[in-house]
Parts: C-alpha cells; structure tokens; sequence
C-alpha cells in the first residue's frame, strides 16, 4: 500500500502549483484552472487522510467540494464570459474597476 | 410666632418673584410685571417687619439668638461631621439689615417701575433685581459661613447681571465682567478664610463657632502675631474688600454705574457692598482676637475713605461722584469695624443706606429729567424745574456732609468719636484723615449740587425738554428723604446725656465697646466737642463749593489749570485702572496669548488633535497602495493571509523545528 505521506506530498505539490499559478498568470482562464487544482489537491489529501484513519467523513467532504467547485465552476465561467465580452480579452489586469 | 418659625418665606418671596418674572414675563405687559416684582418684594418687606416684631417679644423672653435649621444641605461623616444646612437665623444684626435690604429694595423696586418704564427687557430687569433681593436676604439671614457665602456669590451673580444690563453696550458688559472677576478675588480670599475657620473649629456655623471662639480662651493675638484669628480675620476681610468695594479691590464699582440708575441705588449703594461689613460685623468676635486683623481693617477702610473722597472731589459724571462717595463711605464703616466700633458701623451703614439710595436715585431722577445726561458739565440751575428731586437730593446731601440733626451726623460721629477714643496716635491719626474726608465729602456733594441744580444752564434748552419724573420715581425719593432725616434719631438722646438706642439694640451682638477710661460726663463732653468739630470741617467743605462753584464760577477751571499735575493724575483716578491694566491684565493677557493661545492650545492641545488626524491621513495614504485594483495582487494578498493564518495556528508545533533549524 502506498503511505499517506506520498498522497500529502503530492498534495502539497499541487496545491503549491495551483497556488503560485493563481498569483503568478493573467489568463483568467488560467487562474480558473489553477483554482480547480487547489481544491482537487485539497480534495487528494482529504481522502488521503480517510483511508488512513479508516473514516467516511473526508470522502464526504470531498463530495461537497466537487458540488461546490461544479456550482463555482458555473458561476465563475459565467462571469469569465461576460468579462470577455465587454473587454475583448481575458486579461487579468484589466479587470480594474475595484481600483479607487 | 408664626413668621418667626417660617423665617424662609421672607427670601422665598422675591425668588418666586424673579422665577415668575424670569420665566413668564417675556410676553406680560407691564403692569403684570411690576404687580409680581412689587408684590414679591413688598410683602417679603411686611413679612420682615412681622419676623422682627416677633423677634423683639421672643428676645424679650429667653435672651437668646433666633435660630431655625430648615433642612440639611451637606452633609459630610468622615474626620468629625461637616455640616451645612439651610439654617436661618434672626438677631439684633440681621435685624438692621433684613429691614435695610427689604425696605430700601421696596423702595427702589417702586421707583424702577417709573425709571425703567420705557426700557426694553423689562421684566429681565425686576427678575434679576428681584433674585438680587433673594440672594441678599439669603446672605443676612444665613446662619452659617456656608449659606451666607451662597448669598454673596449670588449678590455677585445678581450685580453681575444687572451692571450688564444694558450687554448691547460694550462698556456694560465689560463693568459687568470688571465686577464679577475683582469679586471673585475677594470671594478666593473669603473662602480660603472659611476653610482656615473650619480647619481649626471644626464647624462653619455661627452659633457653634462664637461659642466655641469665646468658651475655649483662645489666646489674643496681638500686634504682628500671625495666628490662626489674625490670617482668617484677613482672609475674610479679603472678600469683603471685594464685595465692599475697599482698596485695592475698589475698581470694580465706579465701573458698575454703567447699570441702569436704580441698580446703582440698590446694589452700590444701599445692599451689596455692605455685604463685606456686614460679613466682619458678624465675625467680631474672631476679629476681636486679632489686634493686627483689626488694625488692617481701620487703615484699609481709612485710607480708602481718603482715596475715593479726593479722586469724587473733581469727577464730573454725577453718578461716578456718588460711586466713588460709596466707596469712601463704605471706608467709613470699615473704620469703624477697625476701632471695634461695629455698632457704630453698622449705624452708618443704616443711614448710609438712606441717603445715598437716595441720592443714587435722585440723580437717576436729574438723569431722567434732561434726557440722559450724566455728564454735570450739562446741567446747572435745575433747582426751579425739578423741585422735589432738588429738595431731596439736597436732604441727602446734608444727610451724607453730617449736618447736624440729618442721619448722616449721628453715625458719622460716632465713628469719628469711636476713632478718637480708640487712643493712642493712631487713633487720633485716623480721627484726623477721618475729619478730613468728611470735609471732602462735604465739598464733592456740594459741588455737585451746585453743579447739578445751580448756576447757569448749561444745556441746550431747544433739545432738552426738563420735566419733573413720574410720582412712581418721587414718591421713593421723599420717603428716603424723610428716612435721611430721621434715620439717625435712634441716637440723639445720647447727645442729651441719655441713652443710644442704637447701639443698646445692637448692644446683645457686640458686647458693647464704650470709651474704657473716660467717665460717662467726660465721654459725654468729648463727643459734644467732637461733634462741633465735624460740624465746623462739614461748613467748611459746604463753604468752600459754594465759593468755588457759585461765587467764583471760573475759579475751579484756573486751579485745575495751576495744579495740572495733581489735577490729572486725581482726574484719571490716579491711574489705578491703568496700573493694573500693566501689572495684571496686560501680564495675563500676555500669557494667555503667547503661553495659552499660541503654545498650549495651538501647539499642544490643536497639534495633539491634529496629529492624531495627519497620522491616520498618512497612514491610509500608505496602506491605500495595497488597493491597487489589481485582482492578482489581491490574490497575493490571500494567500499571504493564508499563510500567516497557518503559521498562528501552527506555531505551537512549528517552534521547535524553526529552532532546531537556527541552532
């Protein structure tokens, strides 16, 4: 069987990637994406620790990710689409009306 | 005696009176207004007359001191028990001065109705003369120092508003303001005195503290001894040199006849600057104690009886004249204090209040008539058309010269006589500047008669249109004058070898002070001849005005143009006002401009305040880069939130890993 440990170290690998992609890229889609593979190495290491302590609650948990990451996925594209619409493009930096 | 065990009532009345007035009055017309302020005063005024009645049958029968505690005021346990309750008392003392405050005040509140008639703010006006009587009636019944200093704050109060009366006027407000500021001098001093007094008595009621002041054999303190009598008599005398308007606190009440004229009867004249006799005629006995205390007394009231005589001698404002003849009258009273003569102090203070109401009021009258003018360069043979006020201004001025048989004669002399007696070369060195400032008084209020009612017009007839004032305004004017007359006949037996009942009546407060060492018939003739004496300097004041002012009309100009020197330094009141202006006002200013205003409200207080405001500006100025609008940076910002979040959490566990890193 393969330890726990490797499961995590993945984990952390993916999640240290998804996270310096999320700061790093201006492609809104790509910072979707790199979203998505935050919450599937968190997703990694919760059902990672389910199986090491032989309980359900990770698995369950994982589940309410997915359905949340799938409804986040629908609005967060929806708004990807609308800001492409109005800027012609997907440039982060331009989405800047926050700004004072 | 059911007024005597109500002694509240008498205050009480002219305070609903004020209240009412104060706070209906605005739309009443007037008549509703003078119905309240006269009710109010006049029946306190009978309700005095009855308190005294029953007070004379209830002395009759136990000897003793009225006193009545009403309800507790303070009340402090710790260290041995403070009290101070609204207790009212009534003894031979408050006698004199509850009829002088209740019956003069009438009188004045008769006459304001006819003076102030087509003043604006006329129900303001008898609501504050109406508070100025609750507060003078609290201050002379009062039987402790606690509630008497609530009535003299309130006189202080009181005068304050009514010298501002006129607050449109600049000179008004700033009288009202110079009045209330050179008080509150005196009232530190007063104060200070009355924690020394409970410091060591343990008590602040009269009662208690006499008894206690003459039952313990506290030693007698003599000349140059600072014990505890002599720095709490001087202390006091401190805040009745405010209130009495004495040197060097005097400079208050020339100023305060920027009021209407009646205020300047009432309150300069007849009721508050007696306060601070009255206030060391109560305390006698602590001013027996102290040789020093009452040496400062006489010389203070002597020399201020000098001072103010000569600066009336050249005033050419009729109502300055009289100011500064209270003044040196009240130095009169003080003299008589100084000597021990309270009695005879308390006398002059009587009759004082006769006759220079009188004359307050009857050159408001003079001031009415010609429309205005104070100035008695602008008068001058008003004899004819002012009859009555003529003839009753001039009853007070011989009442005030000392003529003899007019009030004025009777407390005169026996303050001169009390200075004389008092032995030694000081007494007779304050005989002597007595006997002088009686023949400058003579002179000034001659002067302004001669002024005022004779000679030649000097006003413009075409503008001014000379008539007799209201009944209202008269009527006052004659009563006091018969008052002026009579008012000193309680010692006229005494010339006649009998009995001074006056100063029998007072004889239960100060245990009297006769001429020690003289027998009765050589006491007697002494006072004859002294008598003669003041008499003689009085003709010779009268004599001399009326050479300089009727014979030789252009003689006083050429003598004020021969002395120069002396005569603009008297004319400017011998720069006292422009002295303290450079010793004490211009000194505070100065601090409070260039230390207060411009360091420590605009450096410290303004820079802290602004301070705080400029670093919060900078601060956000800082912090709002991190606003950038930049949806990564925000995201930077996550995660760096993140992290330090997992650090706090962590930081038990991460520790001791990080440490074994550094090692």
């Amino acid at each position: 069987m393969v330890p726990t440990q490797y499961y995590l170290i993945l984990s952390a690998i993916l999640f240290g990637m998804g996270s310096v992609a999320f700061v790093v890229k201006r492609n809104i889609i790509t910072i979707f994406m790199s979203i998505e593979l935050m919450l599937n190495a968190v997703n990694l290491a919760f059902v990672a620790f389910s199986q090491s302590r032989g309980k359900l609650d990770g698995q369950i948990f994982v589940l309410f990710v997915i359905v949340v990451a799938a409804a986040e996925a629908a609005v967060g594209l929806g708004i990807i689409i609308m800001t492409a619409r109005n800027r012609q493009s997907l440039n982060v930096e331009r989405v800047d009306l926050l700004k004072l | 005696m059911p007024l005597l065990e109500h002694l509240w009532i008498i205050p009480l009345l002219p305070l609903l009176g004020a209240a009412t007035n104060g706070l209906l009055g605005a739309k009443w017309p007037n008549k509703i207004v003078n119905t309240v302020a006269l009710s109010s005063t006049g029946i306190s005024f009978l309700c005095a007359v009855e308190a005294v009645r029953e007070f004379v049958d209830y002395y009759a029968q136990t000897h003793q001191v009225f006193r009545k505690e009403f309800f507790d005021w303070i009340t402090v346990d710790l260290h041995g028990t403070f009290r101070a309750g609204f207790d009212l008392q009534m003894d031979q003392l408050t006698v004199v001065m509850v009829l002088v405050v209740t019956g003069v005040g009438f009188l004045i509140h008769i006459y304001s109705t006819g003076y102030m008639a087509h003043e604006g703010g006329y129900y303001r006006f008898f609501s504050y003369l109406n508070l100025f009587m609750f507060f003078m009636l609290i201050l002379v019944l009062a039987a402790n120092y606690v509630l008497l200093f609530v009535g003299w704050e309130g006189v202080g109060l009181s005068s304050y508003l009514l010298i501002g009366f006129y607050f449109l006027r600049k000179s008004a407000s700033d009288a009202g303001k110079k009045a209330f500021i050179v008080n509150r001098i005196g009232d530190f001093g007063f104060m200070l005195g009355t924690f020394l007094l409970f410091r060591t008595f343990g008590t602040l009621d009269f009662t208690e503290l006499f008894a206690k002041v003459s039952t313990q054999q506290w030693p007698h303190e003599g000349w140059g001894v600072f014990g505890t009598f002599t720095v709490a008599c001087l202390l006091l005398f401190m805040g009745a040199c405010g209130k009495s308007a004495q040197l060097p606190l005097y400079v208050w009440l020339p100023d305060a006849m920027e009021g209407p004229t009646p205020v300047s009867a009432l309150i300069h004249a007849a009721t508050m600057v007696t306060a601070g006799v009255y206030v060391v005629a109560r305390s006698h006995i602590l001013f027996e104690h102290s040789e020093t205390a009452l040496a400062v007394v006489a010389v203070v009231g002597c020399a201020t009886a000098l001072f103010a005589a000569t600066i009336g001698l050249v005033q050419t404002d009729i109502k300055r004249v009289l100011a500064y003849s209270t003044v040196s009258q009240l130095g009169y009273m003080f003299l008589a204090c100084g000597v021990g003569a309270f009695g005879a102090g308390i006398f002059h203070l009587m009759t004082h209040a006769f006759f220079k109401a009188l004359l307050f009021l009857a050159a408001g009258s003079v001031i009415h008539a010609i429309g205005g003018e104070q100035d008695m360069r602008h008068m001058g043979g008003l004899s004819k058309k002012i009859k009555v006020t003529y003839w009753t201004m001039l009853i007070a001025t011989l009442a005030i010269a000392g003529a003899p048989l007019f009030a004025g004669f009777f407390s005169k002399d026996a303050i001169l006589f009390s200075a004389f007696t008092v032995g030694g070369r000081g007494g007779h060195v304050l005989y002597a500047v007595g006997l002088l400032t009686a023949l400058l008084t003579a002179f000034y209020m001659f002067r302004l008669i001669f002024l005022t009612f004779h000679g030649k017009q000097r006003y413009d007839e075409h503008h001014v249109h000379v008539h007799e004032s209201p009944w209202s305004m008269l009527g006052p004017l004659v009563i006091l004058a018969v008052l002026s007359i009579f008012g000193g006949w309680f010692a006229l037996p005494s010339f006649f070898g009998g009995a001074d009942y006056f100063a029998n009546f007072l004889s239960p407060v100060f245990s009297a002070h006769e001429a020690e060492g003289l027998s009765e018939a050589a006491a007697h003739s002494l006072e004859l001849t002294l008598a003669g004496v003041a008499v003689l300097t009085a003709t010779a004041g009268f004599l001399i005005a009326f050479w300089l002012y009727l014979k030789q009309p252009g003689k006083p100009e050429q003598l004020a143009k021969s002395l120069k020197g002396i005569y603009t330094t008297v004319y400017n009141k011998y720069y006292v006002d422009e002295f303290y202006a450079a010793v004490v006002v211009r000194p505070l200013m100065w601090v409070s401009e260039n230390v207060l205003w411009k360091i420590v409200d605009v450096e410290a207080i303004d820079g802290t305040v602004n301070g705080i405001a400029h670093g919060a500006t900078a601060a956000g100025d800082t912090v709002r880069h991190t606003q950038s609008g930049n949806t990564r940076s925000y995201a930077v910002w996550v995660v760096v939130g993140a992290l330090a979040v997992i650090i706090i959490l962590f930081w038990p566990a991460l520790r001791p890993t990080l440490g074994m890193v550094t090692k």
